[in-house]
């Protein structure tokens, strides 16, 4: 099987995010459209980057915003960019970040760019507050009445109940299942147990503060002074508790399943703001214009199941996917990156890595196999840094690449799981 | 033969008049035009198949930009322009009279005279373009609209909106202008000519009617306009805040008022004399005629590379870097992002870069404020300036511009570090007192180090002083100048030594004042005389403003430049010892209440003076002691070669240190003293506190030979 970009490879030549920071906090009063626009302006400022060189723009975004619902392209009318790059938005839930990166690899593979940049962005301090049904059909109705008399009567229509505001909720539209409530049974089904989520947990907080401390995770954010008074910067993600133990994780009550439950907030990812961007370049091209390529694209896959089933799970039938389409096995890689949307969804997708019958279902013969911890989620992952849907994916994509090359590895996996029981996994293979 | 107007005669009869005046880049009403014009009119008269008229012009994003101030120069006598502004009142009564409507089409700018003809024009129509202004600014320079704008401009948008334009020379974007009536229908460029001319064959039809009247705007217009009681307030409190503003120095806009009321009296014919009769006397005032030559002076500049007839490329600057977000870096910062360049601004810590990008920010926001720019505008500016501690980012700029703290080392290291960091860039410091020599001492490309003093605060101040040394390059000369003046900074080029020249001939100036202190006058004494003199503030509120431990820094250099002539103030040190930073610090010679500045600190003049008597010293004397030290100063810059032309010296005197604009400058005002006077005034000086008095040399040279700074009536180049 031919590898990804049909003899064109595909580069990784830099990735820069803005810091994770918990929603209402530090980037409350910013949208996704800012937080896209800084992190791309910095990148662009650090890597010299001529904008003139920009094919195309892919950016993802979950809950887009409904006033300028084509984020991509608000990104691409910096000031910096010329007019002429276009761009446009991806939506798919917490892999939407990947899909823009996979989608402009794509066009730089077929041959139809050169350079791309993609990534994504989120706001969950921001999202959309809808009105109800009953409200919005008054409105509308006496926006339409002609006469005074035809306006008041559609707005008399309006009940009290229908005054309450609907915030959109993270559940499955087709199941009315919460995320949380998936991997709350994913856990049950799986057999994992509270203190193997919490050790978890407690893992994914000492590694992220540890690379912050040394400065490799810091080296990957830009410093994001806060508009409009600028006295307060951004320099780390705020969702990181270096000093958190076990017994304050075990202390925590669970949320979804108050009973029998063992998924809690200490071992769930949380609602975060943040963006992230990655260049990407054909390789020629990168090394035209001088860029020292991190990495290349060697496969990627994405893989759906039932979102009745387990909603979270599907990472287990991308990831064999992608890695037989790189032509390699568990055995080659050398670092393995997993987006922690909750720990107990972490554990039981290694263990779905493990299984026979998980192998079976992904098509293969063999299950995958056991990853080696050690290679494992090296610098944290999103339980600690943080999770803005739309951008987790690129950080992942920056963290990987940066850290290949750091440790001198040839081949690394990355694995994020998505709403609607899908998957996503990529390989990676160090540029240099 | 035709030079500017082009007519061509559509069916139904409306001619489409086109000016593009032949050899210029801008339309102007210059005496061959204004004669194409009348024969216009003539054929118009004559030829009955032409029954509407519409003039449109054939400059890309311009309409008429005024009269041929050129022509003013050459005007004698009060009669003679007089008969200039009859002229010109007569034109426009022709096209007001005119048998066939004449409709104006205007797209870009329609200033003093192209707006006076518009307003006597049967109908207006503008394009909503941002380019598309309209203004009467002959009060800029001295004189009043002369060609009818006084009488008809007050039927158009009554009496407040015409205070409005003529006394401030305002222009009026073509919104407002419709707001306010000025114009009759706003439409997009594209359909500019075509609406024009449908609207000129409803005029000819009588579809539409020639006199349509001034549509009352509210309340107040009845209240204040609408009668002679109400206009009479009007007036009465323009004159008061005139009075207060110009300080009886600029007598124009005072004359405009007499003329715009005689408009309401209801003798068109004397409103029209009195116009005339203004305008005569105003352009024979020297006021006008050194206003006229800022003006030239201002435009010779703009296409001054500075490089002389060295041929070179200035590079083309998109992005650049800034070290030091203080006040001055974030100023510079903020007019680079106003002009789409990309900025990073560097320094230390964390902290100032948030704070240097909080000014930048409250500096951009005031065009959103003023609505010159929309929100998305105004995110896009914020977008182009990125804050960092490092140099990341600084590789690809074209200009470093150095903004750090005033101290040597500092400036050297940070050289170091940017030639390493942004290896292509020219190095410019915005010192304003080390010699840039110094600061290149150890640069590996001392011939890629200019300067770039901006004035404080940056996006007010117009002056930039391009500086310089000994090794700077013509490239990096010509990237400097060219990029100061997209900056919308007049450009001065002027050579590398102690206070090079605006903050040079400043410092005799204040130090006087501060001597003026030693000896007993009161502070404001001392700036009551020089802001009646013209200047916008006294030294004193100057040096509390600039800050006094800058200006204690400053004048420390230049004693050491010029000890001979700069006897230190013990007053000034004294108040500096004390530890009084001026206005920054909430003390200073003035007292600051909330950031108001309120009368001066009593509580000084014991730092200084044993005694509580403050000595009586005539106004006359102070200015004279003060001006004529700065005025002396600046001759030597001339004589050293500082500047390179008194046009430079002028220039940088007015827009630098605010001198009085309607002086001229200070070798415009050498002029109009005369030399020998200015010399037999400074030796008295000089007797009494030699020698810091004593004549420059190039003074007495001049004086002996007869000669001018400027050979009269000359336009500068």
């Amino acid at each position: 099987m031919p590898t990804f970009g049909n003899g064109r490879r595909v580069a990784i030549v830099a990735g820069l995010r803005t810091p994770f920071e918990r929603s209402g906090t530090l980037f409350k009063s910013l949208s996704a459209q800012d937080l896209g626009r800084a992190v791309v302006a910095e990148l662009l400022a650090r890597t010299g980057l001529d904008g003139k060189e920009i094919d195309t723009l892919v950016f993802g975004t979950v809950v887009p915003s409904v006033l300028a619902p084509n984020i991509a392209r608000e990104v691409a009318l910096l000031p910096m960019l010329p007019k002429g790059i276009p761009a446009f938005t991806v939506s798919r839930a917490c892999t939407s970040a990947n899909q823009a990166i996979t989608d402009a690899a794509d066009q730089i593979a077929l041959g139809h760019a050169d350079v791309a940049i993609a990534g994504g962005a989120e706001s969950l301090s921001n999202v959309p507050i809808l009105h109800s049904r009953g409200f919005a059909n008054a409105l509308v109705g006496a926006s339409k009445a002609k006469s005074l008399g035809g306006r008041l009567g559609a707005l008399a229509r309006i009940r009290p109940r229908d005054l309450l505001p609907i915030t959109p909720a993270i559940a499955e539209p087709s199941t009315g299942e919460t995320m949380g409530q998936s991997a709350e049974k994913m856990a049950k089904l799986n057999h994992i147990p509270r203190d193997e989520q919490d050790q978890f947990a407690l893992r994914s907080h000492r590694l992220a503060a540890a690379g912050t401390q040394d400065g490799r995770l810091t080296a990957e954010m830009m410093a994001y002074y806060v508009p409009p008074q600028y006295s307060e910067v951004a320099l780390n993600d705020n969702g990181i508790r270096p000093d958190s133990t076990p017994e304050a994780l075990a202390a925590l009550k669970p949320v979804f399943d108050r009973k029998y439950g063992t998924v809690t907030a200490g071992n769930s990812s949380p609602l975060t703001d943040g963006a992230a961007a990655v260049i990407l370049m054909s390789e020629e091209r990168a090394k035209a214009l001088g860029h020292t390529p991190l990495a290349f694209i060697k496969s990627y896959a994405y893989a759906a199941l039932d979102p009745g089933e387990q909603l979270l799970q599907a990472p287990v039938l991308a990831a064999p996917m992608a890695l037989a389409r790189a032509g390699l096995t568990l055995a080659d890689i050398d670092l393995v990156e997993m987006h922690e949307a909750f720990a107990a969804q972490v554990l039981s997708n290694l263990r779905g890595f493990e299984s026979q019958e998980w192998a079976e279902r992904a098509g293969m013969t063999q299950p995958l196999g056991e990853v080696d911890r050690s290679r494992l989620n090296v610098m944290g992952g999103s339980i600690s840094i943080g999770h803005p849907f739309g951008a987790t994916g690129a950080r992942i994509t920056t963290t990987l690449a940066n850290e290949l090359r750091r440790r001198n590895g040839q081949f690394g996996l990355m694995t994020l799981c998505a709403a609607g029981g899908m998957g996503f996994a990529m390989v990676l293979e160090n540029a240099s | 033969m035709s030079n500017a107007l082009t007519t061509e005669i559509r069916e139904g009869g409306v001619a489409i008049v086109t000016f593009d005046l032949v050899g210029e880049s801008v339309n102007k009403l210059t005496r061959g035009v204004v004669e194409e014009f009348k024969a216009l009119m003539n054929r118009v008269e004559s030829d009955t198949t032409i029954r509407a008229v519409v003039l449109i012009s054939g400059k890309p994003d311009l309409f008429i930009a005024g009269a041929d101030i050129d022509g003013f120069l050459e005007l004698r006598t009060a009669a003679e322009a007089e008969a200039l502004s009859r002229e010109g009142q007569e034109l426009m009564n022709r096209i007001e009279k005119l048998r066939a409507p004449v409709v104006f089409a205007i797209h870009g700018a329609c200033v003093g005279g192209g707006l006076e003809a518009s307003l006597a024009a049967a109908y207006r129509i503008a394009s909503d373009h941002p380019k598309t202004v309209l203004a009467l600014p002959e009060v800029q320079i001295g004189l009043i609209p002369g060609a009818g704008g006084t009488q008809r401009l007050p039927q158009r948008v009554g009496l407040r909106q015409s205070l409005e334009m003529i006394l401030q020379g305002k222009s009026v974007r073509a919104k407002k202008a419709l707001q306010i009536g000025l114009i009759d229908e706003l439409v997009h460029p594209s359909i500019l000519l075509e609406i024009a001319v449908d609207r000129a064959g409803k005029l000819a039809d009588g579809k539409i009617a020639r006199e349509r009247g001034r549509a009352v705007h509210g309340v107040s217009d009845v209240v204040l306009e609408g009668n002679a009681l109400g206009r009479s307030i009007v007036f009465r409190k323009a004159r008061e805040a005139t009075r207060k503003a110009t300080k009886g120095n600029y007598p124009a806009p005072l004359a405009a008022m007499d003329a715009i009321e005689q408009s309401y009296m209801g003798d068109r014919a004397k409103g029209f004399a009195t116009e005339a009769r203004l305008f005569g006397e105003m352009a024979v005032t020297d006021v006008s005629r050194q206003l006229i030559f800022l003006f030239f002076a201002t435009a010779a500049l703009k296409k001054d590379t500075g490089v002389g007839g060295a041929k070179v490329q200035p590079l083309l600057v998109e992005k650049i870097g800034i070290l030091g977000a203080g006040f001055m870096g974030a100023g510079i910062a903020a007019i680079a992002a106003m002009q789409g360049t990309v900025v990073r601004l560097k320094d230390a810590h964390h902290e100032r870069v948030g704070k240097g990008l909080k000014e930048v920010a409250s500096i951009l926001r005031e065009s959103l404020k003023r609505k010159r720019i929309t929100k998305r505008q105004l995110d896009d500016q914020l977008m182009l300036v990125g804050g960092t501690i490092d140099y990341s980012g600084f590789s690809s700029a074209s200009i470093v511009i150095e903004a750090v703290f005033e101290d040597l080392k500092v400036k050297q290291s940070v050289l170091a570090e940017a030639e390493a960091a942004a290896p292509r860039a020219i190095f410019a410091s915005n010192t304003s007192t080390i010699p840039i020599e110094q600061i290149a001492a150890n640069a590996k490309h001392p011939e890629r180090v200019v300067g770039m003093h901006f004035f404080s605060p940056v996006q007010k101040m117009p002056l930039l002083e391009v500086i310089r040394a000994k090794h700077t390059g013509d490239e990096a000369l010509a990237t400097a100048v060219v990029y100061g003046k997209k900056l919308g900074k007049t450009v001065i080029v002027v050579q590398d030594a102690p206070g090079f020249y605006a903050n040079r001939i400043l410092a005799p100036y204040v130090n006087e004042a501060g001597l003026l202190l030693d000896e007993g006058v009161a502070v404001d004494a001392i700036d009551k005389a020089l802001v009646e003199f013209g200047f916008p503030v006294g030294p004193i509120t100057l040096i509390d403003e600039v800050g006094l431990d800058i200006a204690g820094k400053s004048s420390a250099v230049m004693i050491g430049a010029f000890g001979d002539r700069m006897i230190p103030a013990q007053s000034l040190a004294k108040v500096i010892e004390a530890g009084r930073t001026g206005r920054k610090g909430g003390k200073g010679f003035y007292r600051y209440e909330g950031g108001k500045k309120k009368g001066v600190d009593e509580t000084v003049y014991p730092l200084f003076s044993s005694t509580g008597q403050r000595m009586l010293i005539g106004a006359r004397d102070i200015v004279e002691r003060c001006v004529f030290a700065m005025l002396n100063e600046a001759a030597r810059c001339l004589e050293e070669g500082i500047i390179a032309s008194p046009r430079d010296g002028d220039i940088g005197a007015v827009f630098g240190i605010g001198f009085p604009p309607f002086r001229g400058g200070p070798f415009r005002y050498l002029d109009t003293l005369g030399i020998p006077t200015v010399i037999r005034a400074l030796e008295v000086l000089d007797g009494r506190f030699s020698p810091r008095f004593r004549p420059a040399r190039i003074l007495r040279e001049m004086a002996a030979s007869g000669a001018h700074f400027y050979p009269e009536r000359e336009k500068p180049h």
